[in-house]
């Protein structure tokens, strides 16, 4: 066996094109999935014109409130590339420079503080989208839906701390600033206590019968208006989101995408390589010479499959050695790395095996490997919930039988401590190293026919 | 090695029909017969390489050496690592020293760094041999091994293998050209339609053609040939 599995290295590397391909398939997706990891997730980029006067606020009850800083929490969002004018923000949109533009015509103020007086207005701000391409259509309204709803949610957490200041006020007494000069107010709760105290000294009779249904007026409207405050506050945001992760933590996203390319790495490796060297075998009609005593068909199998976990192995530890120049990898848990790999590899080989019995040319298997592996890896990344229960429930049936998700989550598990433990995708794919093996041993049968 | 009533189908049509062979050390066999006779087939039976539906084969385990039509080897490497290659699946002792008999063996030492792929067919075929020969076989089955070569190609390939019969090795060959089956097999094994319809020698052939069709018996052996089988109902 050590003899072919030379061999089938001697043949690699005189083939330039596709030992190039192997080194440098790798190197370029630890790159890529670096720079997209180490960069951070991207912001559309958004024309944005404020025409609001830098001096207006919102006013409640004739008062002022702080600056919402409406235009500094979009911006911390999105993008933001300052435009002057609408047509500027039009032409950038046109131009595809931004994903959309966001208006806030001078009058947004007024519009808002109009809500609270007879004649109310309707505050509008204005979205310029290109919706030639609906994907980026569909992005961009729910980005811009999401932006303008924590903007409206920060306007109204400002109006609610104001309402609920004046209610405080109102209770307990305090000062209120008007026109640069400072009211006193008494507030319920002093009334009352006044009230309580005078109480006494009238004699009985209507008049203290009176006092008597003002002072529990008073103590009434403190303890309701008690209530009042949290309401207004729970008024700003009515639901609050309390998560609770199930199924244990999940590992951070820089790791996922970690795996996800050394997966997909050692997908290809293994599966190209394995399907295409036991293809060749055929190709070169050597087959039928090796197997006539020279080598068992188990024992071919197992070569090939050694093959593509060994050239796998390699490759996929350059590409994590080389995700390490972005993100600190555990190396502490190499062990379980090697696991992951090992196995991982050894199923998908499997699977490379049973592909290239099953296709029995070279350039067949190779098509026959991108048209499997590539799907089902696409398949392999798709979150439940994201779609139908029936369908989810297909995709998961599919993405099980090939060993892509397995391996897939075997590495994750490796890379992390976090999320599901390793042992129940490991178990996985041995089961789908042995039923592939089984596979590629029926479909050779077929293979040396002549 | 002794093949007895083999028979083999595939699907509905019966490829072989209880055929007989015998051969003796340092023999020359030629099977021979139009396309679709069962040559390829009863080869491929005595090598091991396809099972019968019927007979039995009795040779020794690794006695028989086999030689496909087209040539089973790398052509990615080069002539020595094939032969390397296979010297070591064999299990040799020392599979350099047999890397190096087999490259002078066939007369391709000087080209021993070569990629295969490089090679014109003929000598693609000698190494074919060659490697058909690691295994020291007492019998080499050679399937049309002439296929696709130059005269002068032929004609080296027959070199080669007619020494190898001086050795002692016993040689059977497939071709469907009778008159290299004539000029190099000492002894002939006919077959159409799965059916071996002569074994002899080439003169006992046109023996038979006297007798059964004489008008063909004086002209040149592929005339006599068509007309033994046309004879026969071929």
């Amino acid at each position: 066996m050590r003899w072919l599995l030379l061999k089938d290295l001697q043949i690699l590397r005189r083939s330039p094109l596709q030992a190039a391909l192997l080194v440098v398939y790798p190197i370029l997706i630890a790159i890529l999935v670096g720079l997209a990891i180490s960069g951070g997730p991207s912001k559309p980029r958004v024309a944005f014109l404020n025409e609001v006067p830098a001096d207006s606020r919102i006013s409640v009850g004739g008062q002022q409130l702080p600056a919402a800083s409406v235009g500094s929490r979009i911006c911390s969002r999105v993008e933001c590339v300052a435009v002057k004018d609408r047509a500027e923000a039009l032409g950038k949109v046109e131009s595809g420079d931004a994903l959309a533009a966001l208006v806030l015509p001078a009058d947004l103020v007024d519009e808002i503080n109009s809500l609270s007086s007879l004649s109310p207005g309707a505050p509008k701000v204005e979205v310029l989208v290109n919706e030639s391409d609906p994907v980026k259509a569909q992005l961009v309204n729910e980005r811009i839906t999401t932006l303008l709803a924590q903007a409206n949610l920060a306007i109204a957490r400002r109006i609610a701390a104001e309402g609920g200041h004046y209610l405080k006020l109102l209770i307990d007494g305090g000062e209120l600033p008007v026109l640069g000069q400072s009211i006193h107010i008494l507030g319920l709760r002093a009334t009352g206590q006044i009230l309580s105290a005078l109480e006494p000294a009238l004699p009985p009779g209507p008049l203290r019968e009176a006092l008597g249904q003002v002072t529990s007026f008073a103590g009434e409207a403190r303890e309701n208006l008690d209530i009042a405050g949290p309401l207004i506050e729970r008024l700003a945001q009515p639901i609050q989101v309390d998560k609770v992760a199930v199924g244990g933590a999940s590992p951070p996203l820089e790791t996922f995408a970690i795996a996800v390319a050394a997966t997909l790495t050692l997908a290809f490796v293994a599966v190209l390589l394995v399907a295409g060297s036991l293809a060749l075998e055929r190709e070169e009609n050597a087959f039928p010479r090796l197997t006539r005593g020279l080598i068992s068909r188990e024992g071919l199998l197992a070569e090939k499959v050694l093959l593509g976990v060994g050239v796998g192995l390699v490759v996929t530890m350059l590409m994590l050695a080389g995700l390490e120049i972005f993100v600190p990898l555990q190396w502490s848990r190499i062990g379980l790395w090697l696991a992951a790999i090992l196995l991982g590899g050894a199923a998908l080989a499997a699977a490379g095996a049973a592909l290239g019995a099953a296709a029995r040319e070279v350039r067949a298997v190779s098509l026959l490997a991108f048209m499997v592996t590539l799907p089902i890896a696409f398949l392999s990344l798709v979150p439940s919930g994201a779609i139908g229960g029936g369908i989810y429930d297909a995709i998961k049936i599919v993405t099980a039988i090939f060993p892509f998700k397995p391996a897939l989550q075997a590495m994750t598990a490796a890379l992390d401590s976090a999320g599901p433990g390793i042992a129940g995708p490991l178990a996985h794919l041995a089961v789908l190293t042995v039923a592939y093996s089984l596979l590629a041993r029926l479909a050779l049968r077929r293979f040396a026919t002549i | 090695m002794q093949a007895r009533g083999l028979v083999k189908r595939y699907g509905n049509r019966q490829a072989l029909r209880g055929v007989d062979l015998g051969t003796d050390p340092g023999e020359l066999v030629a099977i021979t017969g139009p396309n679709g006779a069962g040559k390829t087939t009863l080869l491929s039976i005595l090598a091991g390489v396809l099972e019968p539906d019927g007979g039995e084969v009795l040779a020794g385990e690794g006695e028989v050496g086999w030689v496909p039509q087209q040539a089973a080897l790398y052509r990615r490497l080069t002539v020595a690592e094939n032969l390397l290659l296979f010297a070591r699946l064999e299990g040799h002792e020392d599979p350099r020293a047999s890397t190096e008999e087999m490259l002078e063996l066939s007369g391709l030492g000087e080209r021993r760094g070569e990629i295969v792929a490089r090679l014109s067919g003929g000598n693609q075929q000698r190494i074919n041999i060659a490697i058909g020969l690691l295994s020291r076989p007492a019998v080499l089955l050679l399937d049309e091994p002439s296929v696709g070569l130059d005269p002068r190609q032929r004609a080296r390939l027959w070199e080669f293998v007619s020494g190898l019969a001086a050795r002692g090795t016993t040689v059977i060959f497939s071709t469907h050209d009778i008159q290299e089956a004539e000029r190099y097999g000492g002894r002939l094994l006919v077959l159409a339609d799965g059916e071996a319809l002569f074994d002899g020698s080439p003169a006992a052939l046109r023996e038979d053609v006297r007798r059964e069709a004489p008008v063909a018996a004086d002209r040149d052996f592929e005339t006599a040939f068509v007309a033994y089988l046309q004879h026969r109902g071929h």
